[in-house]
């Protein structure tokens, strides 16, 4: 889980959809885990987009289609809105997404995302219109995502886009780091607040 | 230096700010339910950490809690393990309680506010996204993910970059049967459903000032339908009002300190926010949303919009949609047929909520055909409804009151809406499958709802006032 980041080179799976909630990346009725199966959250991912209601596979479902594969999911903007549910995130990573690639991402997902050690790199809209035009033209189309450079590539059409990260949180990511470890070794400060704010 | 009220509270619970990062933020109430929490719990298991203030963290289940039935054992299994989880925890690691019929039991959001636990000048979170609610009483509360909660257990911190401000002003008075749920559907409309993504957002102008406690809670509840990290409102008398006398407000010489504290919890007239918005109530309907987005959203009376200005990504989500719903662009709701009814959940499951729906039913009966589920955000709330009579009304026009939870808002438990069936739910979702697999849901408020369960159809409520 706590996979150390650094540089990814892959192929795209396309979601051309604006608004994509936490509830179709997961549906409620899958929350009620006690445990933190990455497997059973994988396999479970947009469930209800990628199985027909009699159980079979949605053939017209992206994750069906065998001609697209890869590690960075690229999703239309306003990602991961609605519910806090990590289980979101705990699927995209259960299925072996590493990045997401989005122009606007919902606040506490995109947390959820990050403390799953999950990349979710925002691109100008221009970028990502380009993006799904170049890997409809070729799904073999690769993007390399540059965690120290804080890039992505498109290396279809060769364009570079920087994106932003706090430089608290890309150590953790690259060192494998999560924020429990800091706010436990920062217990004193934490007493210190609590008797100053007391007076 | 001119503050904000969110700058305010925000400034008073900073631990220290982490170098080119995010703020650690003290956090004075955790809340916690039964299906974010059991891997928060385990985590801290594996990492040999206790909870670090437990006297600071509250537990209940919701989500899972059957509507009928609740002295009996769930059914479900993995509901009821998942319900029995969270009281193991919560016995192992010393925190408070309230399980299925402790009479303090109901939706952590409705709970929190009814017991005084949530009061002005706090920072609140829970790993639910509806945490805003608590913003109502002047509070900073938002939603957080579970490490989130383990980072919380463990230290009462959390790690948060600092929010944007913005301040949504509402001038004038509300119209005939325009409700909290109206505005926020409303603002929503305009506003897109990310269009506060980022903004910490305070409510302020007449028409919010006149909104009672309830309103309040459920206009709150529905910042982060818009995006909003949370919203908020200045606590005021009716604040106070609410508060006093609540089972752990504080009371004597402790609440004169609160309140006079309480009282300073305002923005400072020359503050600056990062956004200002302003809507004037005379526009604001009763609204209904015909989409599978809170932001899909118009007045009752209104046509769904039409394709032609649309990109082609937004053209192609809206088609879904509307494929989805079974509606087509450019028609009016107004007199179609609906199956389900549901008034309740953390958004529209208070005692005011109940008043409203009994208000139009009045004197009527439910359409033979509707299925109505009205469940009660609390045993508290039950309680109010039955004190003040509100139970006979609603028996005499044919419906009847479950128990406490969060029921088909996100159907969790029985309360499911078949695949296909259109329900007219005073929820906060309508996102494909939210209320069952295959569910059509049009939010919309306690009065319009009402009208649908009379009337069998979508009906303005202002034609029944």
């Amino acid at each position: 889980m706590k996979q150390k980041f650094d540089i990814i080179t892959s192929t795209c799976v396309p979601l051309p959809l604006e608004n994509v909630d936490t509830d179709q990346i997961i549906p409620a009725r899958f929350l009620k885990a006690t445990t933190r199966d990455e497997k059973f959250f994988g396999d479970n991912l947009f469930r209800d987009w990628r199985y027909n209601p009699d159980g079979s596979l949605n053939k017209d479902f992206v994750l069906n289609n065998p001609v697209y594969s890869g590690t960075v999911l690229v999703a239309g903007k306003n990602f991961g809105s609605g519910s806090s549910r990590e289980h979101a995130a705990w699927a995209i990573a259960g299925y072996g997404f590493r990045v997401v690639v989005s122009s606007f991402f919902a606040d506490i997902h995109k947390n959820n995302e990050l403390n799953n050690f999950v990349l979710p790199v925002v691109v100008s809209e221009k970028f990502l219109k380009e993006l799904f035009d170049s890997i409809y033209a070729d799904p073999k189309t690769e993007v390399e995502v540059n965690l120290p450079a804080q890039t992505i590539t498109n290396k279809a059409t060769g364009k570079t886009e920087s994106f932003e990260i706090n430089a608290y949180k890309k150590h953790c990511l690259m060192n494998g780091l999560d924020d429990i470890d800091f706010l436990v070794e920062n217990k004193e400060k934490i007493e210190a607040f609590e008797q100053a704010r007391k007076r | 230096m001119a503050n904000t009220l969110f700058d305010k509270i925000w400034d008073a619970h900073v631990v220290q700010k982490v170098e080119e990062g995010p703020t650690q933020l003290y956090i004075d109430r955790l809340y916690c339910h039964e299906v974010t929490s059991p891997q928060a719990f385990e985590g801290l298991r594996s990492r040999g950490l206790k909870c670090f203030r437990p006297e600071r963290i509250y537990c209940m289940p919701d989500h899972n809690t059957p509507t009928h039935d609740q002295d009996k054992p769930i059914a479900d299994p993995v509901s009821k393990m998942q319900v029995d989880t969270l009281a193991k925890n919560a016995a192992d690691f010393g925190l408070a309680h309230f399980g299925m019929m402790d009479k303090r039991n109901g939706i952590i959001h409705v709970v929190g506010p009814e017991r005084g636990l949530t009061l002005p000048g706090m920072t609140i979170v829970c790993g639910d996204s509806h945490t805003s609610t608590h913003g109502a009483m002047g509070a900073v509360a938002f939603g957080i993910g579970t490490s989130e909660v383990e980072m919380v257990m463990a230290s009462q911190c959390i790690l948060q970059a600092r929010p944007k401000t913005m301040r949504i002003t509402v001038d004038g008075k509300l119209g005939k049967g325009v409700t909290a749920k109206d505005v926020a559907l409303y603002m929503m409309s305009k506003m897109t459903t990310s269009g506060a993504t980022g903004y910490f957002v305070e409510y302020a102008g007449e028409a919010i000032r006149s909104l009672t406690m309830e309103g309040r809670l459920t206009l709150c509840n529905l910042s982060i339908e818009m995006g909003a990290r949370g919203g908020m409102v200045a606590p005021d008398e009716v604040t106070f009002e609410y508060i006093k006398g609540r089972e752990y407000a504080p009371k004597g010489e402790d609440w004169e300190k609160a309140l006079a504290y309480w009282k300073t919890l305002k923005s400072d007239e020359d503050a600056v926010f990062d956004k200002e918005v302003r809507f004037d109530a005379a526009d604001i309907r009763p609204m209904i949303t015909y989409g599978t987005n809170p932001g899909m959203g118009m007045a009752i009376t209104d046509f769904i919009p039409v394709t032609t200005e649309m990109s082609t990504v937004e053209k192609s989500s809206f088609e879904k949609s509307m494929h989805y719903m079974g509606f087509k662009p450019g028609e009016s709701l107004l007199g179609k047929k609906i199956d389900y009814v549901f008034l309740g959940a953390c958004t529209n499951g208070r005692i005011e909520d109940f008043r409203a729906f009994a208000s139009i039913v009045r004197g009527r009966k439910k359409a033979g055909h509707v299925i109505a589920w009205l469940v009660p955000g609390s045993w508290m709330v039950d309680e109010q409804i039955r004190r003040e009579g509100l139970d006979k009304v609603l028996q005499e026009a044919g419906f009847e009151i479950r128990q406490p939870g969060c029921s088909a808002c996100l159907a969790m438990n029985d309360d499911k809406i078949p695949a296909g069936k259109y329900a007219v739910s005073t929820s906060n979702r309508n996102f494909e499958g939210r209320q069952g697999p295959g569910s059509r849901t049009l939010l919309a408020s306690p009065l319009t709802a009402a009208a649908a369960a009379v009337t069998g159809v979508i009906t303005d409520p202002r034609t029944l006032m």
